[in-house]
């Protein structure tokens, strides 16, 4: 017994400095946290319960047999966040470098099976080399095993992996089966395959950061939802960002007490409309003044930033919130924006998140760019994706609301709850002149009578009485009160209950 | 008296006469361009009247407009306010020819004090003191050089219409003098459709010092001392105060008989303002005389506890002074500091947008603020980037000088560019506290422009104990969250760690009723506050003492304005503080190649091509902003690789206008 306790010790202590101080000096020297530090910073202090560390692989080539430490490269368990569970599992790149094993994966499988028996997130925390090769297939299987797994708790449990170092070639597809990606700036990457194969095949020369780095994906591509600056922010960060989400999809999303009043008034909104409807303004202003405390966790900052969304409180419960924005692209939709917020509703929709909409939309973006690139079946995502959103949907349309645009956006017709607009709405087939020029073509070359005309259509639907005629609208409110209005509105919305149709699952235009 | 009185004139001074004019009963009129239709001087009016476009010329600046403005609103008399028409005999004479009261001097006196060479010719005959220099008008570029070589370098090239810092410029050589006379004229022809330039003498180390006036229309004049207006960028005045500390007893009657003899001179009827250069050895020398209500005069108000407009209103009606000059009272001391929408860590550039958050501090016995803007306001490129006046009195120098501290403190604005902290740095500066003024001062310390994070907080342990309860109000809420494993509760620790500028300090954070007890470095500090999530000012008190500091959640720090400074402090775990050491500190990306645009503007010059050689002070573009023609130049070697932007271009700030090779 005596020595049973004395090789526990000794393999948890092994197990505990990973691949050895040197390695741990080295990680810290590319200034990089071990797995266990970042475990540390994660969960609530002396919360983590560790799990499998002692499994060990199961590889006897190319020497492999002749080196084995406990743990295998990823250390996983659970613990808590705020009190609430989380799972995590955290790879370790001075083990193997962090390469994923058969039994490497067999530790995260274990680790997923668990969080969706009893319905609790699971963090990864990506810091590894790829596949361990010397074991062939075998850790191929592994990676699908886990891939496996991802997919069925997609829509069950929140998922959310944070790149802290590389994560390469097949790797990669694991985050990218989770609900949010974070990654560390400078410090960490993310490819199908890496510069040196890039340049033997399609000969360009690139580095590894401005091929998959943390700027690249969370402003280009759109793979990654926020950069952090270093691992102690990703990770306070991260911190922060799981008290918006549900444990699981039956749970309401949590809530938080807050002093900030549901019926605060904001008089400076009147303003927030310039007096020219071709003059930008910032719609985050809006977001910021409506919300609790003025805290937005913003997703996807830097990129399509023509579409703004994210995370907030009302009166201590979270929304998710997607706006166009006015300053870039004038708030149009496109093919990244769609995409961006389709996939953002599905969330919200998958976890009982309400969805508040804020409409300044002039309409789709027009070119061949767009309709190469497939801007038709693009745009349909954010359209199924709100038509098939069964959570309360609240929308508010601050200025335009133009065209097909006007019906994605969370439109009274995609069973919308509560629809509101601001006197400023203008709720129309197209602005004012365009609509003008195509009705009165014959009359196109007048530009006096075409003024005239312009205005007159103007005055006739630049308002939001023609949508409030026949009730598309609820009712037209003054900026100042919209927190007042939209609490309320999410209060009215608490039981809602609204069921689609059985099927196996519906066909998102992918 | 007057009924009704329109206000030709718009933002704080507007609201200032409205208020006035309310107080004795008077209807008000006020009058806005376009871009001012939701202005707070509207909605302060009992009436008002839309002038046309944006731009002065076509508005404010409209004589046309304002008396058909006043015509038709049944204004019997109109106060110019400052600025604009202020100062324009033809506006006055045509209001007297209408039958409207112009609140103001005669025609005659603005006529011949407006123009900065006969008002010196003027000023010389009535026994004033004044500086060296040419009265007519300069021709050219050479014949400017000639003159200013009969002065004597450095000399002071100035627009004749000119006031507020446009068309001025120093130079200290004849290159530099052919330069300055260029710009001083273009920019007095665009600001003032007037190019006339004249030359002066420049005097070093010059104290700036007013005399105010008061004249009626029986030929009374009385002053009412002096105010100091030293602190001044660019001969844009920034702080001024009553009294001066450089004045005594015996400067101020020589000055102000002065003043009195050359209002006198011209049968000054309203409140005008003499001011004098002041050197080293208290000689004093006439600058000019400004024919209106002055931007600074609150700080007489408070001093003399005189009310400026209201005696301007009476004495235009025609009655008399009521007061002598022996019954001019001097009480305390007050301060003005101005509030404008610039950017002082870009060379004070002007800076325009909407004013997302607009919280001056609230008005008191010691604090008073006159502001024309609001919250959701738009600060707007067509007209003075001046915002707001903070105007504090003190039983002596030193008290108005804490009260100013504290209301800068509670002065929270944001969505433009502000000059907040750099006023709050200055009044802490040793210079400003012991009265060592001069009007180069600001040129002299902050060659290089000014930011907050550069200042150094007198009491960093204020701010730790501040930032500690704030953590830890944050950290406690977040372990009200529902959802949690019970039994397994999340407890908030005590001990934390507070990073500020790279140093750790080990603090523990215990909540007591209405706060926390903090202690760290032996010290304890007890923080008390009904502050909030989310609010931008966080008003409590340290060990009683009352306290207010700006705050914004940043994603790991907290940034805390006070006093001028701004500092970035985390709060985190002992184990993250000791992980923090392991964080690379990574330098801010290199945009040096790059010639940005400093500000919102429009490119109105561009003087390089791709492939030319600059050298360093060369200029490379114009931008024009406000009115102002901001020179960018060079600042090292280089050749141009890439021309990004092109005259004509608007610009946002930051936005790459060339790259050097």
């Amino acid at each position: 017994m005596q020595d049973i306790v004395r090789e526990l010790e000794e393999k948890r202590a092994t197990a505990e400095l990973g691949g050895g101080e040197r390695r741990i000096k080295a990680q810290h020297g590319k200034g990089k946290l071990t797995a266990r530090e970042r475990i540390e910073l994660l969960l609530d202090p002396g919360t983590f319960e560790e799990w499998d560390m002692f499994v060990e692989h199961r590889c006897t080539d190319f020497g492999m047999d002749q080196q084995s430490i406990p743990g295998d490269g990823v250390v996983t368990g659970y613990g808590t966040i705020n009190g609430r569970i989380v799972f995590v599992f955290s790879q370790d790149f001075t083990v193997f470098g962090g390469s994923l094993s058969e039994a490497h994966a067999e530790k995260i499988c274990k680790i997923l099976d668990h969080a969706i028996k009893v319905g609790a997130p699971v963090i990864g925390l990506n810091d590894s080399g790829g596949a361990r090769i010397q074991e062939g297939v075998a850790s191929l299987a592994g990676y699908a095993d886990v891939f496996q797994r991802n997919v069925l708790a997609s829509g069950v449990i929140p998922q959310i992996s944070l790149i802290m170092g590389p994560c390469a070639g097949g790797a990669v597809y694991s985050p990218a089966m989770t609900d949010f990606i974070f990654m560390v700036k400078d410090s960490s990457y993310m490819y199908v395959t890496g510069p040196d194969v890039v340049k033997t095949v399609t000969h360009e020369t690139v580095t590894h950061e401005e091929l998959g780095g943390a700027i690249t994906h969370s402003t280009r591509s759109g793979v990654a939802d926020r950069a952090f600056e270093n691992d102690v922010e990703a990770l306070a960060m991260l911190r922060r960002f799981i008290n918006y989400l549900p444990a699981n999809n039956r749970e309401p999303a949590p809530h938080r007490p807050t002093p900030d009043a549901a019926d605060r008034l904001e008089p400076s909104l009147d303003t927030l409309i310039p007096d020219s409807p071709t003059k930008p303004y910032d719609i985050k202003e809006l977001i910021l003044k409506i919300v609790d405390d003025t805290d937005f966790f913003e997703i996807q900052p830097e990129h399509a930033k023509n579409i703004v969304v994210g995370f907030a409180r009302m009166e201590g419960s979270p929304v998710g919130i997607v706006a166009n924005q006015p300053l870039v692209l004038a708030g149009c939709l496109d093919i990244k924006s769609a995409i961006k917020g389709a996939r953002f509703v599905r969330f919200c929709d998958a976890f009982n998140i309400p969805i508040l909409t804020l409409v300044d939309v002039p309409g789709f973006m027009p070119g061949t760019a767009q309709e190469y690139g497939g801007i038709i079946k693009h745009g349909a995502k954010l359209l199924f994706a709100y038509a098939e959103a069964t959570v309360p949907k609240i929308t508010l349309i601050t200025r335009k609301a133009y065209g097909g645009a006007y019906d994605v956006m969370a439109s009274k017709h995609l069973r919308g709850d509560v629809n509101l607009a601001w006197p400023s709405a203008e709720i129309a087939v197209m602005g004012p002149k365009g609509a003008v020029e195509i009705i009165f073509r014959d009359e196109r070359d007048d530009a006096e009578r075409i003024a005239e005309l312009t205005e007159e259509y103007r005055v006739k639907f630049a308002n939001p009485f023609i949508a409030g005629r026949r009730g598309f609208i609820d009712d037209v409110i003054m900026p100042r009160s919209t927190r007042q209005r939209v609490c309320r509105s999410l209060a009215m919305l608490k039981n809602k209950k609204l069921e689609n149709p059985w099927r196996k699952h519906g066909n998102i235009p992918l | 008296m007057s009924k009704k009185i329109l206000i030709a004139n718009r933002g704080e001074i507007a609201c200032r006469v409205i208020k006035t004019a309310r107080r004795m009963g008077i209807a008000t009129v006020a009058v806005f361009s376009e871009a001012d239709r939701d202005g707070v001087h509207v909605a302060a009016a009992d009436e008002a009247v839309a002038i046309g476009p944006p731009p002065a010329t076509e508005s404010y600046l409209s004589i046309d407009k304002i008396m058909e403005a006043a015509l038709a609103s049944g204004a019997e008399a109109v106060h110019p306010g400052y600025g604009f028409l202020s100062e324009n005999a033809e506006f006055a004479r045509r209001l007297t020819e209408a039958g409207v009261v112009f609140i103001g001097p005669s025609p005659q006196a603005i006529v011949s004090m407006g123009d900065k060479i006969t008002s010196k010719r003027l000023a010389r005959e009535a026994g004033v003191n004044t500086v060296p220099g040419h009265d007519d008008v300069i021709s050219d570029g050479d014949h400017a050089v000639r003159i200013a070589r009969e002065i004597g370098y450095p000399v002071m090239l100035k627009a004749s219409a000119g006031g507020g810092g446009k068309g001025m410029r120093i130079a200290r050589s004849d290159d530099e003098c052919r330069e300055g006379f260029q710009r001083a004229a273009s920019e007095a022809a665009s600001a003032f459709g007037d190019d006339r330039v004249f030359i002066e003498k420049f005097i070093e180390e010059p104290r700036h010092i007013e005399i105010q006036v008061m004249g009626d229309r029986h030929g009374n004049v009385i002053h009412l001392g002096e105010r100091e207006c030293s602190l001044q960028r660019r001969h844009q005045k920034v702080i001024e105060e009553a009294p001066s500390s450089f004045v005594d007893d015996e400067l101020r009657a020589a000055m102000g008989a002065q003043a009195v003899a050359l209002a006198k001179a011209v049968e000054y009827s309203s409140a005008g303002t003499v001011e004098f250069i002041v050197d080293a050895d208290q000689g004093f020398y006439f600058l000019e005389m400004n024919t209106r209500l002055q931007v600074e005069h609150p700080v007489t108000e408070l001093v003399t506890g005189l009310d400026l407009v209201e005696l301007m209103i009476r004495v235009a009606d025609g009655e008399p002074l009521p007061l002598t000059q022996e019954e001019v009272r001097r009480n305390g001391w007050a301060i003005e500091a101005r509030v404008y929408a610039e950017d002082p860590f870009r060379n004070f550039l002007p800076s325009i947008g909407r004013l997302v958050r607009y919280m001056p501090p609230a008005e008191s016995e010691t604090v008073r603020v006159d502001t024309g803007v609001c919250e959701g306001g738009e600060v707007s490129m067509h007209y003075d980037p001046m915002i707001a006046k903070v105007i504090t009195h003190g039983a002596t120098r030193a008290r108005s000088i804490e009260h100013m501290r504290e209301a800068l403190n509670e002065f929270y604005l944001r969505g433009v560019s502000h000059n907040i902290s750099f006023l709050a740095a200055l009044i802490e500066h040793t210079r400003f506290r012991s009265g060592q003024l001069s009007t180069n001062l600001i040129a002299e310390e902050y060659p290089n422009g000014f930011h907050p994070s550069n200042i150094v907080h007198d009491d960093p342990a204020l701010l730790i104990a501040v930032a500690a309860s704030i953590h830890r109000r944050y950290m406690d809420r977040a372990a009200a969250i529902s959802g949690q494993l019970p039994g397994y509760e999340r407890k908030v620790h005590d001990d934390w760690v507070v990073v500020m500028n790279d140093r750790h300090h080990a603090v523990n954070v215990r909540p007591v009723e209405g706060g926390h007890r903090v202690s760290f470095g032996g010290e304890e500090y007890l923080v008390l506050s009904d502050w909030h999530f989310g609010q931008p000012l966080f008003w409590g008190s340290v060990n009683g003492t009352k306290v207010c500091i700006q705050v914004e959640r940043r994603n790991m720090h907290y940034r805390l304005f006070h006093w001028g400074a701004q500092v970035d402090i985390m709060v985190i775990t002992a184990r993250a503080a000791e992980l923090l050491a392991c964080m690379p500190v990574k330098e801010p990306p290199d945009t040096s190649k790059f010639l940005l645009s400093p500000m919102p503007g429009l490119l109105s010059e561009l003087s390089v091509e791709v492939g030319h050689d600059v050298k360093p002070g060369q200029h490379l573009a114009v931008i024009e902003a406000m009115k102002m023609e901001n020179v960018l130049a060079a600042e090292r070697d280089g050749t141009v690789a890439k021309i990004f932007a092109t005259v004509g271009d608007t610009l946002a700030v930051d936005q790459p206008i060339l790259e050097f090779a």
